[in-house]
């Protein structure tokens, strides 16, 4: 009976803290679609790019820019977000944008 | 009538907006597309929590397009259908209102952490009804193109926001003399922890005018979770860039913030047009700052077909840094010659301004141009003006119709 009188002390004294910490909200994300086009290499540009962002970042730029066009992009990527990406990989990913893009 | 076919029946009227359905590989849901007019246009309209189908330009972080109609049926954008710009892809998906602080630090008197209720029952209440607009708002129709996100027009809203003037906050936590900037970070967070966090930052004196805000509501209700729940900086005339979402830090210094969404990205040419000639970088360059002129016509678009000598209705908004628009011009016969339009209830020299005038055009094609002028005479360009980042395109916008 004792024992139950301390767990009812401990409940009173738990229960309004607990009502106090309110849920989090939680906000549910829709499903990422969108996917690179086929190509020579989209693996790697798959791996690299897809870290950080959705691809729909590359599949909305402007059409066929060429290889200047993205190879500034890959660039900014490394250097201003520091995109761990390889020169090897820089390259590749640059011609697969350039051909497929 | 469902929401599908007024999409379509309006998009389709308006902007030489395409519209189209098709259905998804099996299993998935059908997925409605819209295609705005440049090249590489086509879009997925995405229902996400809160919010009607938007315009998706990208899905991780999400930024999504405010479909052009909806400008033309009310002078307040709708919670559900405004905009969202996200710039770093860790963003907040989890937050308990309770446990929420805002910080208050750097070169101060008195640090402050401040929940929600501090925000909201603490301080006297503001409200203001002020345009957000992305820095990028229209790149999609720079030419020649630049990379960036590709938007329309919709990457801009007008909404009543309601919350805690800067100043009231920083004034309690006691600016110290020889601060130079205050900046802003929120709980949107890098991939990696190399990536620059989204930091910004405003010049002390801005940041106490008076004007600029920590929003706690939206149109009447608690901001929508993308649009920066629970509070937001809202920085009335500014480019959305300084609009912090999910405002959890401001700190005080006592020099200029050199982080890179300051001192690298978000910049324009240092020149009275902000400008350059296509193709060529600026020779130096500044932070974006306000909103140059702009004004739209919404309820007529690119392909619209009007009856030919009858009364035709032509009506839209128009907006700028805050200095208010004090007239908006119309033509019919594109640009040769100008009229003056009715304006709308004046909500605030932050707001929308609606417009509208009545023309009677002779059988034919027609190019309808909107020209918005100022309070200090400032107005737009009529052929537009180019920067490398494709920022803050403000062309007179011209609308293409058939009067038969």
């Amino acid at each position: 009976m004792r024992a139950f009188q301390i767990l009812l002390a401990a409940l009173v004294v738990v229960a309004p803290i607990a009502a106090a910490e309110a849920k989090p909200l939680t906000y549910p994300l829709p499903d990422e679609t969108a996917t690179l086009r086929p190509g020579p290499d989209m693996q790697t540009a798959q791996n690299n790019c897809s870290t950080c962002h959705s691809v729909d970042y590359i599949n909305t730029q402007p059409p066929q820019r060429g290889a200047e066009f993205w190879e500034a992009e890959v660039k900014k990527m490394i250097h201003s977000y520091h995109a761990p990406i390889s020169d090897a990989d820089a390259k590749t990913i640059v011609n697969y944008l350039a051909k497929t893009y | 009538m469902n929401r599908r076919c007024l999409l379509k029946g309006v998009g389709s009227a308006l902007s030489g907006v395409v519209l189209t359905s098709f259905a998804a590989p099996l299993g998935a849901r059908a997925q409605d597309t819209i295609t705005l007019p440049f090249a590489n246009g086509a879009r997925p309209l995405v229902r996400y929590p809160g919010k009607r189908p938007l315009i998706q330009l990208t899905a991780r972080p999400p930024q999504l397009e405010t479909p052009f109609s909806v400008f033309n049926e009310s002078v307040i954008t709708p919670n559900d259908a405004f905009f969202v710009r996200y710039h770093l892809s860790d963003i907040p998906l989890s937050i308990d209102p309770e446990a929420f602080r805002l910080e208050v630090k750097g070169k101060v008197d008195r640090p402050l952490s401040l929940s929600l209720s501090d925000l909201i029952t603490g301080f006297e209440p503001v409200e203001i009804v002020a345009v957000h607009q992305c820095t990028g708002n229209s790149r999609g129709f720079v030419e020649p193109r630049v990379a960036g996100g590709q938007l329309g027009h919709g990457a801009m809203g007008n909404a009543r926001w309601r919350g805690v003037p800067l100043k009231a906050v920083l004034d309690r936590a006691g600016v110290q003399a020889g601060s130079r900037q205050v900046t802003f970070n929120g709980l949107d967070r890098p991939v990696l922890p190399e990536t620059p966090d989204f930091v910004k930052a405003l010049d002390v004196d801005h940041a106490r005018d008076g004007e600029v805000m920590i929003a706690y509501a939206m149109n009447g209700e608690d901001l929508p979770w993308l649009n920066g729940f629970p509070v937001r900086l809202v920085a009335p005339g500014y480019y959305g860039t300084y609009w912090v979402k999910h405002l959890s830090e401001i700190t005080v210094i006592d020099r200029v913030f050199d982080g890179y969404w300051m001192a690298s990205a978000y910049r324009v040419p240092d020149n009275a047009c902000a400008c350059t000639e296509p193709g060529q970088k600026p020779s130096a360059t500044v932070p974006a700052s306000r909103f140059n002129v702009r004004s739209f016509i919404t309820n007529l678009g690119d392909g619209s077909r009007v009856r030919a000598k009858a009364p035709t209705l032509v009506k839209g908004i128009a907006f700028d840094g805050g200095y208010g628009i004090t007239d908006v011009l119309l033509s019919s016969d594109g640009g040769e010659t100008w009229r003056e339009t009715a304006l709308g209830a004046d909500h605030g020299r932050y707001s929308f301004r609606e417009w509208h005038a009545e023309v009677r055009l002779p059988a034919g094609a027609h190019e309808l141009k909107v020209r918005a002028i100022n309070r200090i005479r400032q107005s737009q360009p009529i052929a537009p003006l180019w920067n490398p980042p494709g920022y803050s395109r403000n062309v007179v916008e011209t609308v293409r119709v058939h009067a038969a």
